[in-house]
């Protein structure tokens, strides 16, 4: 039950939000209102086996949503112009050291693994390319510093910064 | 309005970072460095153009009061998210289809997924 709720409202919303701008009620026409409501119900009952399919709701607590939306537009943003700079560096002086290396973030629950890989793969310079059944991270990297290719782990410090922390703070 | 100037300034970061991103793909040597470029290097800059136009609709629905402007830029800030959150699981996608489909990465100094294959 409590799965059919949670998408029912999150479809109304990105319903609302896409229709916003019709009408004078509050920008939005109580026709749409109507209607939003009628579909998420439909989309809700259809779907709410798929977007909680782990029937674990500790996303649901909103200081995580709040964490979130700090590290999407404080950290996150801040290493992506960076690690952007970095690339455009590298496009137009051609120096590259590329090499697929490993990393072990030690992270549990496929959530935080899925939020990490993401926020590696934003970042350029670094592509998460493949995972194995322990949440080992296989990461293409375009510049790969002397002497860390030897390692059997990858320094996680050099490869995405503070990222695991955050996604344990955020995710799990 | 002020704001004039704060779109061109987005605007052209924008458009650095897609050129840049262009010119790589045709500068790197192989799949994986390509993708660095050509998929993370342009959303950034779209993103600062996205930005753009959400800085322009909104200076126009406080200008003309025109509740259009206010659906260009959400439907704009939703494209922007939905941007974001597809182009690394399509990177991802990519290369990983690239590597099981035996393409190996040019001139890498290491490559460990080939040693775990073995």
């Amino acid at each position: 039950m409590l799965e059919f709720i949670i998408t029912t409202i999150v479809t109304f919303v990105i319903y609302l939000v896409l229709t916003a701008g019709s009408g004078n009620f509050g920008f939005l026409s109580l026709e749409e209102i109507i209607m939003g409501v009628f579909l998420s119900v439909i989309v809700g009952a259809i779907t709410r086996n798929y977007l909680c399919k782990s029937r674990n709701y500790r996303m649901l607590n909103p200081v995580r949503w709040l964490l979130f939306l700090i590290y999407g537009f404080g950290p996150f943003f801040f290493a992506m112009a960076k690690a952007n700079l970095d690339v455009a560096y590298r496009v137009i002086t051609g120096k590259i050291r590329p090499g697929i290396v490993k990393i072990d973030p030690q992270l549990k629950t496929d959530y935080g693994i899925t939020f990490l890989a993401n926020s590696i793969t934003l970042t350029p310079g670094t592509l998460s390319v493949d995972v194995d059944e322990d949440n080992v991270l296989y990461v293409h990297w375009i510049n790969i510093p002397e002497g860390e290719e030897k390692k059997e782990y990858a320094d996680i410090k050099k490869v995405c910064g503070k990222f695991p922390e955050w996604t344990r703070r955020v995710a799990e | 309005m002020w704001t004039d100037y704060l779109i061109y300034i987005l605007l052209g970061i924008g458009l650095i970072f897609n050129g840049l991103g262009s010119i790589g793909l045709l500068r790197f040597p192989d799949v994986y460095t390509r993708l660095h470029a050509a998929t993370k290097a342009t959303t950034f800059g779209s993103i600062f153009t996205s930005l753009g136009v959400v800085t322009w609709a909104f200076t126009q629905l406080y200008l003309t009061g025109n509740s259009w402007n206010l659906t260009l830029a959400l439907h704009t800030i939703i494209a922007m998210a939905a941007l974001i959150l597809t182009n690394p699981v399509g990177a991802h996608a990519i290369a990983r289809a690239a590597h099981r489909s035996g393409v190996l990465p040019k001139y890498a100094v290491v490559d460990r997924l080939e040693e775990v294959k073995k």
